[in-house]
């Protein structure tokens, strides 16, 4: 990696702590991905991207901002990345995903707050994330009661919060309120970036990040296939990385890798033998580097074959349709698209547990982990109903609830490795 | 052939060798500061063809032993069907866990619910208990049955209940109604979980250290309202379900 020392002095970051970071950061990624035996060469693409993480990545939002183009950051799969791209500006997925910090942040929150907001705050007090420190925007959403109350805290802290509100519920009203925020947030975009949308600029857009999805949605079907082509690890890196890359470069990587692997299928090329017992991960999202729950599982004789979650198919599988000639009509489409995310924060959510059972179908998976972040209380009270409806469809189901910490680790791993012996025997 | 099944516990580590479907071999020891040393140790001598390790320290001997490893909830599920009972559920209260597993009619795992990652409600709690309380482990059980009511002890954490009964001790609690109090608040736990992965009759195998406690299985089975079974040895079960497990293996 080049030297960016003077770039995230510049960003205003803690040298020393984020020295730190990089450097567990690094030795975590070496250990965890690097160590897996047969991995597509396609990854070396997502290697490379993690390598310089905090370093190319950053130097090309700052070299966007010098060009006058506004970065937006987020923590939400409900902020629309194809806004932001229709006024030229760069969507970036904010960190959340370490146990940093956690000190600083317990100062400002309860201490039974989940880890992943405590994380955006730990990034933020430890100065730490040079995406946050990028933004000229970060957007909020009042998902969770959660993050709603958090960004009342975080908003003195960052540069420019801007806080959209959410439906709880997929009725016409709560449609109607999705799109008069996203048309708020339009307006906001506009003033931020100094740009109009047009409907050249939102179509191009929706082109943009529907190709980046297509390509997602065409990763994930290929893992149907026995043997496995890809680990569940590398497949979950690259939904991470989807939310901070540059989406054609992203786009192009994600479809060449897919070439290899539609050439390992064939030849019955896998990262485990044939016949591995193979489990979907539903629940919380894994923000980087939050790899624990997965690779407990794939160090106990299974791999991950899908992910029922924001970071995973819940943020991938529906596309926006191209239709409509205004950035009205446009407008309405990416309101329907966004409206089908089956957050937890919905009540009811019939159609997430739903998608569980197709999912687990398509991809011959022998069972559910449900994953669930402590003290988060959507996706905890929702993982009881939908583990005995998946009990009672026939689908073997572990629900586990932990945090960013490595405290339960040795309990995890007793309970996956039975609940893999439990799936052989079936 | 001989079988041999090691489970290295939090507070025990036990050894069972089987032969031709019998036990001819069990020993147990302290896990203390050095489990590899102990399970050595205990093994010294003991004559077998197949090792199988189990137990949180399954992996911990892992290069140093050289043999396959299962989880405790495999272990338990394998070592109940030794005994002469049908069970439709295990519940196993060791030292620093608690598991509930329910069982097909074939006595195959079906679903199990382990404890949260502290050491409320297991063996470890009864441990401290008993030492606030100025009892042995046998006293503590006895002087527990003995009492005529039970005082309610809130806490499962084991830190907060420690202070809470030396709350009531100082107050002028009976030590008696404290101990009563204190192995209903883990008997109410554990079929708590028992009752989420196995809410339909059967009989229930009762296996771990805190099988050897008799106010914790006679309070269990009035819990429960199903017959308690409780094997000669319930310490050894996990050990004995690793080594039939190095049988199907071997």
């Amino acid at each position: 990696m080049a030297d960016y020392t003077q770039m995230w002095q510049d960003l205003g970051l803690d040298l020393k702590s984020h020295d730190a970071l990089l450097s567990v950061l690094g030795k975590a990624y070496a250990d965890i991905f690097l160590a897996q035996k047969n991995r597509p060469e396609g990854m070396k693409y997502f290697d490379f991207v993690m390598s310089e993480v905090h370093g190319l990545r950053i130097k090309e939002l700052v070299d966007a901002k010098a060009e006058g183009r506004i970065i937006v950051g987020s923590y939400c799969v409900f902020v629309p990345e194809e806004l932001v791209l229709a006024v030229d500006g760069v969507a970036v997925g904010l960190c959340a995903g370490a146990e940093f910090g956690f000190e600083a942040a317990e100062t400002l929150l309860p201490r039974n707050t989940c880890s992943l907001i405590k994380s955006m705050f730990g990034f933020k007090l430890g100065r730490v994330c040079p995406y946050l420190e990028s933004c000229n925007v970060v957007v909020g959403e009042n998902t969770c009661d959660g993050k709603k109350k958090a960004y009342e805290i975080l908003g003195p802290l960052v540069r420019d919060l801007y806080v959209m509100d959410m439906p709880q519920t997929k009725s016409e009203m709560g449609k109607k309120l999705l799109r008069e925020e996203y048309r708020k947030f339009i307006a906001k975009l506009e003033k931020e970036s100094g740009k109009t949308i047009t409907p050249a600029s939102l179509r191009k857009a929706i082109g943009t990040v529907n190709a980046k999805r297509k390509a997602m949605i065409r990763l994930n079907a290929l893992r149907a296939a026995d043997p496995a082509p890809i680990s569940g690890l590398d497949a979950l890196l690259i939904s991470q990385i989807f939310f901070h890359d540059d989406p054609a470069r992203f786009t192009d990587s994600v479809n060449k890798l897919c070439d290899e692997l539609e050439t390992r299928v064939k030849n019955h090329n896998g990262v485990v033998p044939k016949g591995t017992t193979r489990i979907i991960i539903s629940g919380c999202p894994m923000a980087v580097p939050n790899w624990k729950v997965p690779l407990l599982i794939e160090t106990s004789n299974a791999v991950i074959v899908g992910e029922e979650s924001c970071v995973g198919e819940r943020g991938t599988r529906w596309l926006t349709e191209v239709k409509g000639s205004t950035v009205d009509e446009m407008l309405d489409a990416i309101v329907d698209r966004y409206f089908n995310v089956d957050c937890a924060v919905f009540t009811p959510n019939p159609s997430r547990i739903g998608y569980v059972k197709e999912m687990a179908k398509k991809l011959h998976a022998r069972g559910v982990v449900h994953y669930s972040l402590q003290f988060c209380q959507p996706y905890i009270m929702e993982s009881g109903p939908v583990e005995k409806d998946l009990e009672k469809s026939g689908i073997p189901t572990l629900r586990l609830e932990t945090d960013y910490s490595q405290e339960d680790a040795g309990q995890l791993k007793t309970r996956i490795e039975a609940f893999v012996e439990r799936l052989k025997k079936k | 052939m001989r079988y041999a099944g090691i489970d290295i516990g939090s507070r025990t580590i036990k050894l069972a060798v089987i032969e031709d479907g019998r036990l001819v071999l069990s020993r147990k020891s302290l896990t203390s500061h050095d489990p590899l040393g102990t399970a050595q140790e205990l093994m010294e001598g003991a004559a077998f063809d197949h090792l199988m390790a189990t137990g949180y320290g399954r992996h911990l001997i892992k290069g140093h032993l050289d043999c396959p490893v299962i989880s405790e909830i495999t272990a338990f599920v394998l070592g109940a069907r030794f005994f002469p009972v049908r069970c439709g559920a295990i519940l196993d209260i060791g030292g620093q866990d608690t598991k509930a597993i329910s069982l097909d009619t074939d006595g195959n795992l079906c679903k199990f619910e382990m404890n949260d990652r502290c050491a409320a409600g297991t063996g470890r709690f009864l441990e401290v208990m008993a030492t606030v309380l100025g009892f042995t482990l046998e006293e503590f059980s006895a002087a527990a049955l003995s009492a005529k009511s039970a005082v309610k002890i809130n806490s499962m954490c084991t830190v907060f209940a420690e202070s809470e009964v030396v709350s009531l001790t100082s107050q002028g609690a009976d030590r008696n109604e404290v101990a009563l109090g204190i192995h209903k608040s883990i008997v109410s736990r554990s079929a708590g979980l028992l009752k989420r992965v196995a809410p339909a009759g059967g009989n229930l195998f009762f296996a771990g250290g805190v099988a050897l406690n008799e106010c914790v299985r006679t309070l269990l089975e009035k819990e429960m309202c199903r017959p308690v079974f409780v094997p000669p040895d319930p310490q050894i079960v996990g050990a004995i379900g690793a080594a039939l497990s190095a049988s199907e293996e071997g």
